[in-house]
């Protein structure tokens, strides 16, 4: 889950890491206030989930408070990567002398954390790695023994940074390894990390990401920078039918018939689990199916969720059929599925016959599940029909509908 | 609503015993047994449907007392 | 032969009280796992369908040979059940848990390493030797897990719990059984890779070839064809590759916690691109997994 800039900052001020001198502007009138209790030249730079805002224009300087107003004005519209501004953080600009990258992220291959430190921040660092190795050192860490400066110390001295910059930067850096792991980060990034011509050490720009799981463990912080459960911080925000998918999935503990996206299609899908329903959403796709949605349905969710679910995917409009599908299941039921499926459509004012484009789910009390669906006329096959096929039944009866 | 898929029929005999009424609430998984202040039977029809055929409301009552009726056989 | 575990392996359950643990031992005891006992703190003297329940780890351990355990409590509690099971000898540790924070697993994994002792998950369905026990609720209740799985010589490694048991079937309904079957668990960290398995499969006779399920994010796929490129494997191995359309998505999570597209690396394109140049062959289907398997034993023959 990402932060904003504005509220990475905030988290590193409460550790006390060095920043500049901002605010967090939602007007014009507010900008050229900040600008002006500032009073010297400022950047004001929008506030979005996304890279690339320099590219699109997004970060701007201004001498004057009248010109930060201006200035507003031009870059609030402007999207990036898809994203809506939320506001315009309003920030002093400094002369500066040099740059750092500083990085904390896991390597899912090690299993460890890992400190990423380079001398030459403000670009990307990939890049930086590739072409300049010597300047950008990577050092494992522990996550069992206590967090000590000598990591950063190291990991500094390794791309030749030493002398008075080596000490100043040290606890800096080391400190953000505690942010990390204390707030069960994924990432905690400054970029850059800059000395100014005066000395000082400023961050200049931040990201922060904080693991989904972890979020009620820190809800506290959370509530603190107002960040509400509610705020999903994807790639895009959620739609009203995703939205209404989530409070299907947590209105009964019973297993889970959610995580529902909504795409363009009419094809409706009710598909499990993980990795089943990722496996079902290419084979519809490979042929030539339009999915309404991506969910997952799996833990064996009561006959109430399915039909919940159910009726939530025949509400979008242009939805005539659903495809219910998945892998061979071991816990959850196919008959508990086949009840629920077929009361969503029935209380839908569907039939289920011809609203089911097909029902692929073979595995646990099969034999009770497939009686249900022959009684009810509903289109079903067995575990002798791949998941792939399954999904080419499911497209054709679409086409020639 | 009665269920679509599943109805229960218990005998008068066992819907008025107490004890009999409370066992029933005590195993169902799916709450489809709720005993009235008077120690009576009431059926949760919304539950119904939840059945998962477990049959441990079948061994709680005396042989007989409880059936379990599958709509769609 | 076989992997991880066999027929004579012994393993408690930690979390043996709670709901999927129940059903979970009842699945294994019914498939021929031997079990040793449970663990749930303050439930000591409880059994469950016959497993006496202990309230730690070490009362199980001082009387008996464990050889691992299968750890199936809630998320807030499950690094310390491992901690409890690493620091009492056990050396084999399935974490079925899932929704852990990854700084807990790392935790976890590392104390596994200083200990000599592996751990298979979190977020998983544990390991299936065919014939033989299983340890985890792959496959469920006993008599679907024998109508999905059968003996033989093949090797399955997932990241999702039930794309294992769909690909089983599938060997099986082709009359390719299995040597052992893994569910290594689908988040961002886990205690054991498709590389880290592989040595073990690769010094198992009774394994001839490997099948594997693989989704977008991480780099695990990139580091199962150095391997097997390093190492001039002897296993030919086919792998599935699900969630292409996640390519088009960079930023959205779908499925397992550790199926996301950050960059380059986590696509299906560029992993695909990996694997085949190490010789791995990747299936478009599900379906064409045991062609491709025989067609590869014959060659390697």
């Amino acid at each position: 889950m990402r932060f904003y800039e504005y509220e990475s900052k905030a988290l590193f001020a409460r550790h006390g890491l060095p920043l500049g001198h901002s605010g967090v502007a939602d007007s014009a009138v507010h900008a050229r206030e900040i600008a002006h209790q500032i009073g010297r030249p400022v950047v004001l730079k929008s506030q979005v989930l996304s890279g690339g805002r320099m590219k699109a224009g997004a970060v701007k300087f201004a001498d004057t408070p009248d010109e930060a107003a201006q200035i507003y004005d031009e870059i609030f519209p402007i999207i990036v990567g898809g994203q809506k501004a939320r506001s315009i953080l309003v920030e002093e600009k400094s002369p500066i002398a040099q740059e750092y990258y500083v990085g904390v992220t896991w390597d899912g291959r090690r299993k460890l954390p890992v400190l990423i430190f380079s001398d030459m921040g403000g670009i990307d660092i990939e890049d930086a790695a590739e072409q300049h190795p010597d300047h950008v050192s990577k050092t494992h860490f522990s996550t069992i023994l206590p967090v000590s400066p000598r990591i950063a110390k190291e990991a500094i001295s390794a791309t030749g940074v030493t002398g008075g910059a080596l000490n100043k930067l040290t606890p800096i850096v080391s400190k953000l390894i505690d942010i990390f792991l204390e707030y069960d980060l994924t990432l905690a990034e400054i970029n850059p990390l800059v000395r100014l011509e005066d000395g000082r050490f400023v961050v200049l720009d931040g990201h922060v990401d904080m693991e989904a799981e972890a979020r009620d463990q820190h809800k506290k912080l959370l509530d603190e920078l107002g960040i509400g459960p509610e705020e999903t911080r994807q790639a895009r925000p959620p739609t009203d039918f995703e939205i209404r998918g989530a409070e299907v999935d947590a209105s009964d503990h019973r297993g889970v018939a959610g995580n529902v996206v909504e795409f363009d299609g009419d094809l409706g899908l009710i598909i499990g689990a993980g990795g089943g329903s990722l496996t079902l959403f290419d084979a519809v796709r490979s042929h030539g199916g339009k999915p309404a949605n991506y969910c997952e349905i799996g833990g064996n969710p009561s006959v109430n969720k399915t039909c919940e679910l159910t009726k939530l995917v025949l509400s979008k409009p242009g939805v005539e059929k659903i495809a219910v599908m998945m892998n061979v299941v071991s816990n959850t039921r196919v008959d508990i599925v086949a009840r629920g499926v077929i009361k969503g459509c029935i209380e839908a004012g569907k039939d289920p016959s011809e609203t089911i484009a097909i029902f692929r789910i073979p595995g646990a009390w099969e034999e009770e599940g497939f009686k249900i669906l022959a009684k009810h006329k509903v289109d079903y096959c067995d575990r002798s029909v791949s998941m792939y096929d399954a999904a080419g039944r499911a497209v054709a009866k679409m086409k020639s509908a | 609503m009665p269920g679509l898929f599943i109805d229960v029929k218990v005998t008068d005999k066992a819907a008025k015993d107490s004890a009999v009424v409370a066992k029933l609430a005590e195993v169902c998984p799916v709450d489809i047994f709720e005993q009235e202040d008077s120690g009576a039977l009431r059926i949760v029809e919304a539950n119904l449907d939840e059945c998962v055929l477990c049959d441990l409301c079948i061994s709680a009552a005396p042989s007989n007392s409880v059936e379990i009726v599958k709509l769609y056989e | 032969m076989s992997i991880l575990i066999n027929s004579e392996t012994t393993f408690i359950v930690q979390g043996i009280t709670g709901r999927e643990a129940v059903n979970l031992t009842r699945e294994n005891l019914d498939y021929g796992a031997k079990i040793v006992g449970g663990v749930t703190p303050g439930r000591a003297g409880r059994d469950v369908y016959g497993v006496q329940v202990y309230d730690c780890v070490r009362d199980i351990t001082a009387k008996t040979r464990v050889d691992g355990s299968v750890v199936c409590v809630p998320p807030r509690f499950t690094r310390d059940a491992v901690f409890e099971a690493l620091e009492n000898g056990i050396k084999l540790i399935v974490v079925v848990t899932e929704r852990i924070p990854r700084k807990q697993v790392a935790q976890m994994v590392e104390l596994a390493n200083l200990r000599g002792a592996r751990i298979i998950g979190p977020n998983c369905l544990g390991i299936i030797s065919p014939g033989e026990a299983k340890m985890g609720g792959v496959g469920g209740p006993a008599a679907n897990t024998k109508t999905a799985y059968t003996k033989g010589s093949i090797g399955i490694m997932s990241r999702s719990g039930g794309m294992t048991t769909e690909i089983a079937s599938t060997l099986t309904a082709a009359g390719m059984g299995q040597s052992t079957a893994v569910s290594i668990g689908g988040d961002a960290i886990i205690g054991t890779s498709y590389a880290e398995l592989m040595p073990l499969f690769e010094a198992d006779p009774q394994t001839q070839a490997i099948a594997i399920y693989s989704e977008p994010g991480g780099r695990m796929e990139a580091e199962l064809a150095e391997w097997t490129q390093e190492n001039n494997s002897r296993l030919p191995i086919v792998a599935f590759m699900a969630g292409r359309f996640m390519d088009e998505m960079p930023g959205m999570r779908f499925g397992h916690a550790g199926t996301i597209v950050e960059g380059k690396a986590d696509t299906t394109a560029e992993k695909i691109k990996r694997m085949t140049e190490a010789g791995i062959a990747v299936a478009e289907r599900i379906s064409d997994i045991p062609k491709m398997l025989q067609e590869r034993i014959g060659e390697a023959k």
